[in-house]
């Protein structure tokens, strides 16, 4: 190991990560731009643009739907170039080995997530658009736990003073954490059918609490169906993906509640994993309404895009919430004793939240 | 075994009988009123398309209905009639750019018949086919997405494979969409504004004749072609 290496927290690796994690998050933006805008295929070649080397490709010719494709490969080429400075300079500075061996795994993941982003143009294969979708979710994830794991915050937190996290707790948050990863799949499938809204309604379906989908229904759907763009036939697959999408977001509402509930139960209004699972709750709020919104305005671009920027923003919030919620699980028998003997809480409750 | 059988007859009777053979006329009527077309508010947003619009966007026409409800856009054809297609040595077939819309929008041709898409915009389009037989897919591999500069050369396709409404778009401009259904014999037509339609030159015997709509769906009737020109109408009604 290099003897420059160091756990002391490093303000210029910190912000150089959340640059990569901001960057990161734009880029997902501007991906829900190219799929809500329908502009996937609109360069039709990879890595060229238009034939020309796609750093070249001159500015005049951005136009409709080329503009956004051409800028997402742009950033996701800034955001490569990010994420290899970032892991070579871990590499070089890092002390914990476990930091440097994921960092280089960013970096297969934002290769990984190119070829993915490219073949789907190459091969016009829309389904490659969900595991393109997918993994971007995953890298997002990664960048933000580096912004976590070189912050001062998490360097200098004296995690074994902390209130313990309860195994209950924790599974909580990773439970509504996978439920939401899975909500984000289904979403990804959705907009990778290239087949605009599947239902127009909200809260019914079609006039009904869960609608025909019998041939003749989806005959008439068809028949009345009038869209400017991705007018094309709705299934009853795309329907019922739509309706296990709302159930969905019912589901991790409820988890999300309950993790927020129990956390502040558990830990106090104050400790950092209560305002956490708090902020959680308020971003899957304001989900729900963007999703619901997303239908009445006929998935007008923004508000689809926001839809996805927020979905990101919620996986990330879990996330971390379970690499905090974990970290605090160590000490957890001894502290648990601890608080029972105390008859409360725990004397470090809050010792984070008001550094 | 029906194929092959359809094969035969009209091969046998339209090689034998071509004096006897006789036309099928019709009108194609919708009956009721159909959905409300869109505004294509977004073909604006773009300088050198909304320029053609003077400011004022056109609208979609999936239903082309008529003030007596005149059907356009219906394609009329025998089911289950195959070839003899005379597509190879029939005039290409043309699909045009124009103004950010295809034109036509709706279009019929035969297995192995030319099609020439043209770009007479002044902006870039994206060809972007998505057939769903495989044949036809693999036999346009090389062109399935393919770039056309302003008034650059045509790009030319055919399709060996029956489909119905095979979509053409464009993703630079994603209102932008053609539906070319392919058919395997020459006994076929498409209504115009009118709703009329002619199949010419039909052999005798009995068909069931499809109407076929993208939206509205299909319809179908049993006739019998003799040796004078047959008339079938068809209705179509919102669902």
């Amino acid at each position: 190991m290099n003897k420059n290496c160091q756990t002391e927290y490093n303000p210029w690796l910190h912000y150089f990560a959340i640059a990569t994690a901001i960057f990161t998050f734009l880029l997902i933006g501007l991906g829900g731009l190219v799929t809500s805008h329908e502009a996937g295929m609109s360069v039709p070649d990879w890595p060229n643009t238009y034939g020309y080397n796609m750093f070249l490709f001159p500015i005049s010719k951005w136009v409709g739907g080329v503009f956004y494709e051409h800028t997402h490969r742009l950033l996701a080429s800034t955001v490569g170039l990010l994420t290899v400075i970032l892991a070579v300079w871990m590499g070089r500075r890092e002390a914990r080995p476990w930091l440097r061996r994921l960092g280089w795994v960013a970096v297969v993941l934002v290769i990984v997530q190119g070829v993915l982003g490219g073949l789907r143009v190459k091969w016009s294969m829309a389904g490659l658009g969900v595991f393109h979708g997918t993994v971007a979710q995953i890298f997002l994830v990664l960048t933000f736990a580096f912004v976590l794991w070189t912050s001062r915050w998490w360097l200098v937190t004296p995690w074994d003073k902390l209130m313990p996290v309860s195994r209950s707790l924790r599974r909580h948050v990773l439970y509504a954490t996978i439920l939401i990863f899975l909500q984000l799949m289904l979403g990804a499938t959705m907009r990778h059918q290239h087949a605009g809204l599947a239902i127009h309604d909200f809260p019914l379906a079609y006039g009904q609490v869960w609608p025909d989908t019998s041939a003749e229904a989806m005959a008439r759907y068809n028949a009345e169906r009038v869209e400017v763009v991705t007018e094309t036939p709705v299934t009853a697959f795309q329907i019922e993906l739509q309706m296990f999408h709302r159930l969905g977001a019912v589901l991790i509402f409820l988890a999300v509640l309950a993790c927020a509930w129990q956390a502040r139960r558990q830990l106090g209004g104050r400790d950092v994993l209560g305002r956490i699972t708090l902020g959680w709750l308020a971003l899957i709020f304001l989900q729900i309404g963007l999703g619901i919104e997303t239908i009445h305005s006929n998935k007008a671009a923004d508000i689809a895009t926001l839809h996805v920027m927020i979905g990101a923003l919620s996986l990330v919030t879990g996330a971390l919430g379970c690499v905090i919620a974990f970290r605090r699980a160590d000490a957890a028998p001894k502290l648990a004793a601890e608080t029972a003997i105390s008859g409360g809480l725990h004397p470090a409750v809050g010792l984070v939240a008001n550094k | 075994m029906n194929k092959i059988l359809s094969l035969l007859a009209v091969g046998i009777l339209g090689g034998a009988s071509v004096a006897a053979a006789a036309d099928i006329i019709g009108t194609v009527t919708y009956k009721g009123t159909p959905p409300a077309e869109k505004t294509i508010t977004p073909i604006l947003d773009d300088p050198s398309c909304g320029a053609t619009y003077g400011g004022k966007a056109p609208t979609t026409h999936f239903y082309v209905v008529g003030a007596n409800g005149e059907f356009g856009d219906v394609i009329v054809s025998l089911k289950d009639v195959y070839g003899p297609a005379t597509g190879a040595s029939a005039a290409p077939a043309v699909l045009d750019q124009k103004g950010c819309l295809y034109t036509p929008s709706i279009l019929t041709l035969q297995t192995s018949q030319k099609l020439i898409v043209k770009n007479s915009d002044p902006v870039l389009h994206n060809v972007h086919l998505n057939p769903t037989v495989a044949d036809n897919e693999k036999a346009n591999e090389a062109s399935i997405n393919s770039a056309q500069m302003p008034n650059g050369a045509d790009l030319n396709y055919a399709f060996p494979k029956p489909e119905k409404f095979l979509k053409f778009q464009c993703d630079v401009h994603p209102w932008m969409f053609a539906w070319v259904t392919i058919v395997d014999s020459p006994y076929f037509a498409q209504t115009g504004a009118d709703g009329k339609f002619v199949i010419k030159n039909v052999p005798p015997g009995k068909y069931t004749i499809v109407a076929d709509h993208r939206k509205a769906g299909e319809t179908t009737q049993d006739i019998e072609v003799k040796d004078t020109d047959v008339t079938v109408n068809f209705t179509f009604a919102p669902k």
